[in-house]
């Protein structure tokens, strides 16, 4: 018996499959770093906006959270013409879009949360050229994706690099054969602006919910204390009659 | 003058309503066990997140579009453009696992201490339709965000129904009102959601109380303090309920609302355990997930589920796993209630049945591969074997004799000076130097105190297991 409870207690940790997983490099995730956070929006619509829309966010509440001026949204990050109560919405239309890609690109409010902040880090960094591709790239960690590489002026072009693993052919590491405008450090931070600005639109009001949470969590402190006191100065004639406890064993 | 006027007021209602017998009866006069423990806060607790769910659930239907082609988006623009929206939703998304996690807890509590014995079989099995009845709540409320993960995990679930012989596929059609999962669905599930089930819901739980108050709460030691009265009729270990289990219970409110509000406003996602991350891309019907997982409360079940080879008996395996529960109060022979008094197969049965219940769950999360199948049946048996063998099992055992009256066991607050003691006995004061140069005594884990503390403890758990 106590065998099979020791084997069951293990269980759960034995059964856990380790994934031989192209390796996710992780994003410095900062809403603080407003400078940041606005590199990455007008980044975003740069290079992102043409085909993929963000409609969940507004350029006003980037004014609001980046604690910038309106004026400076419309001049500096929005696209020209565009309102400030506006969403982001790409000039795309959805059909040609699927005539040309083969999907339709998706709306990029939620993709932070749907994947997570260090995938998309990766997934932007790791385009490799693939001339069987109509395209001429492929990714290493969302195979066959239809997408180009929107940022391959600024990455240069990589290579993969396979390795011979327990008898089968796997991508290992991507190795940079042109270098394009930016160095690698700076591709890196570029790219990293721009997923610290994916994470913001998934949830404009976190830095808000945690901030709030503190004082929540203050005030049920001290609430919990007082109930307790209270409890503790009501019980105490229950306590009083200890006598009648009836303690048989 | 004004206040005679307010008493007038209210001796007019009194006069006509019986406001006074209602609150003596069920709380004033009402006398519960003196000696609940912490298993007896999930109770209040449960009706609580109940409110909770109530409430938050009325303020988002005023923004929410039961629509196929809105319904995602109308989640978001709560989220993001009504004011507070994110706090509302995430405290009803949150607050639909606090209530598994409450109801489970409350579950097992009626399972350690015996509440689902004579005479309480019909308080337990009104409980047991309150389960059911969550569970269709909570599976109809997914769909609603109409994401990937409530599109693709109402078609596993709804496509269940189609195993049932002969008349499976015209039903499963008919639950649906379609061929596939979509707007016809998603309002029905609607109204089920915000209108059908919680009348049905909150009927239970009137009755669950009704029956309850009319035998009386059980407690830790399984005695039934009407068995020993005072001479005014009142039972001696029971105390009225309001204000000593009002007070009691308002401090377990803040202990919850503390844990609650940590998920709430630090972490709602919770790993992807309470909010899929799959569920933030929206529905579509032509792209299955590479991994269609349900919510982590009915993972036990579904894990039950797939570890059955054949697909309608996987369904009657996983109904009847729950449907096994009703049976408990009929099942359990055993002539004491509370595990205090039971004896050692008893316990040990339910902690393996704890622990399957566990693995269970954690495999129904997991990708089905052939050795988690394994394992999967290994526990679904456990899981029957806890129920159906418990005739056997339960009359054979030797059970301790039962005080005549409840026992009083330390507190937390009592064993503040046993805990400080332990504390003392697993460190060590050891001197340190400060970057100043000064001495400074410093308590470091003492690896023999840990050691001895260790094999203890684990001594102590060996023995209550017997």
């Amino acid at each position: 018996m106590r065998k099979l409870i020791t084997i069951l207690l293990m269980l759960p940790f034995v059964v856990m499959a380790a994934g031989g997983e192209y390796k996710l490099d992780e994003a410095e995730i900062d809403l603080t770093d407003s400078l940041s956070l606005q590199r990455g929006a007008k980044n975003y619509v740069n290079y992102c906006l043409g085909c993929h829309s963000a409609k969940h966010i507004r350029y006003i509440r980037m004014a609001y959270d980046f604690g910038i001026e309106e004026e400076q949204v419309l001049e500096e990050i929005a696209p020209e013409g565009a309102s400030i109560y506006d969403t982001m919405h790409s000039a795309m239309n959805g059909h040609d879009a699927e005539r040309w890609f083969g999907i339709e690109p998706p709306d990029l409010s939620l993709i932070a949360r749907s994947r997570g902040a260090d995938w998309l880090y990766t997934y932007l960094r790791s385009f490799y050229i693939d001339k069987t591709k109509t395209l001429g790239v492929n990714n290493a960690i969302l195979k066959d994706v239809g997408m180009p590489n929107p940022l391959w002026q600024l990455q240069g072009l990589q290579q993969a690099v396979y390795r011979n693993i327990s008898g089968k052919e796997q991508l290992t590491k991507l190795r940079l054969i042109e270098s394009g405008e930016l160095a690698p450090k700076e591709f890196d931070r570029f790219v990293n602006d721009l997923v610290n600005f994916l994470v913001y639109v998934g949830e404009p009001h976190q830095l808000e919910r945690k901030r709030i949470g503190k004082y929540v969590l203050f005030y049920l402190l001290l609430f919990t204390v007082v109930a307790y006191l209270l409890k503790k100065e009501y019980w105490k004639d229950i306590h009083k009659k200890e006598s009648t406890w009836g303690n048989l064993r | 003058m004004k206040s005679k006027h307010l008493a007038d007021c209210g001796n007019w209602i009194l006069k006509r309503f019986p406001l006074a017998k209602l609150w003596n009866e069920h709380m004033a006069h009402y006398y519960a066990p003196k000696n609940f423990n912490f298993w007896y806060f999930f109770g209040s607790l449960a009706l609580l997140v109940l409110v909770n769910q109530i409430i938050t659930g009325i303020l988002l239907t005023m923004n929410y579009k039961p629509d196929a082609k809105l319904a995602f988006d109308s989640v978001e623009y709560i989220m993001r453009d009504v004011n507070w929206g994110w706090l509302i939703r995430y405290m009803h998304s949150t607050g639909a696992s606090a209530f598994f996690i409450v109801i489970y807890l409350h579950m097992f509590r009626g399972i350690i201490y015996g509440s689902f014995k004579q005479p309480r079989e019909l308080i337990w099995i009104f409980g047991m339709l309150i389960f059911l009845c969550l569970m269709a709540e909570a599976f109809m409320g997914y769909l609603l965000p109409w994401g990937q993960m409530s599109f693709w995990g109402a078609q596993v679930i709804i496509s269940l129904f189609s195993a049932i012989p002969i008349v499976g596929d015209e039903l499963a059609l008919w639950i649906r009102g379609d061929y596939v999962i979509s707007d016809a669905t998603l309002n029905r599930f609607f109204a089920f959601h915000v209108i059908a089930i919680p009348l049905i819901l909150i009927m239970l739980v009137f009755l669950h109380l009704v029956a309850l108050h009319e035998v009386g709460s059980n407690n830790p030691d399984g005695i039934e303090i009407k068995e020993s009265k005072d001479p005014f009729g009142v039972p001696v270990d029971g105390i009225p309920f309001h204000p000593y289990y009002t007070v009691k219970d308002i401090v377990g409110v803040g202990v919850f609302l503390f844990f609650f509000s940590i998920v709430i406003f630090y972490m709602p996602e919770m790993g992807g355990y309470f909010l899929e991350h799959d569920n933030f891309i929206p529905a579509d019907p032509l792209a299955t997930p590479e991994h269609i997982a349900p919510l982590w409360y009915f993972t036990p079940f579904y894990a039950i589920l797939r570890a059955i080879p054949d697909k309608f008996a996987g369904v009657i395996g996983m109904g009847g796993a729950i449907f096994v529960l009703f049976l408990l109060p009929w099942l359990d022979r055993g002539p004491v209630k509370s595990i205090r008094y039971r004896g050692g197969i008893y316990k040990k049965a339910l902690l393996l049945f704890v622990i399957s219940f566990f693995a269970l769950g954690y495999l129904g999360t997991q990708p089905a591969t052939p050795t988690a199948t394994i394992f999967a049946r290994i526990f679904t048996v456990i899981y029957f074997g806890f129920f159906l063998l418990m005739p056997v099992y339960t009359r054979w055992e030797k059970t301790k004799r039962v005080p005549a009256r409840v026992t009083h066991q330390p507190t937390l607050e009592e064993r503040i000076q046993d805990l400080k003691r332990l504390f003392d006995e697993v460190t060590v004061k050891k001197p340190v130097k400060t970057a100043e140069g000064k001495l400074v005594l410093k308590r470091k884990p003492d690896p023999d105190g840990l050691k001895k503390a260790g094999i203890r403890i684990v001594k102590k758990l060996k023995d209550s297991l017997d």
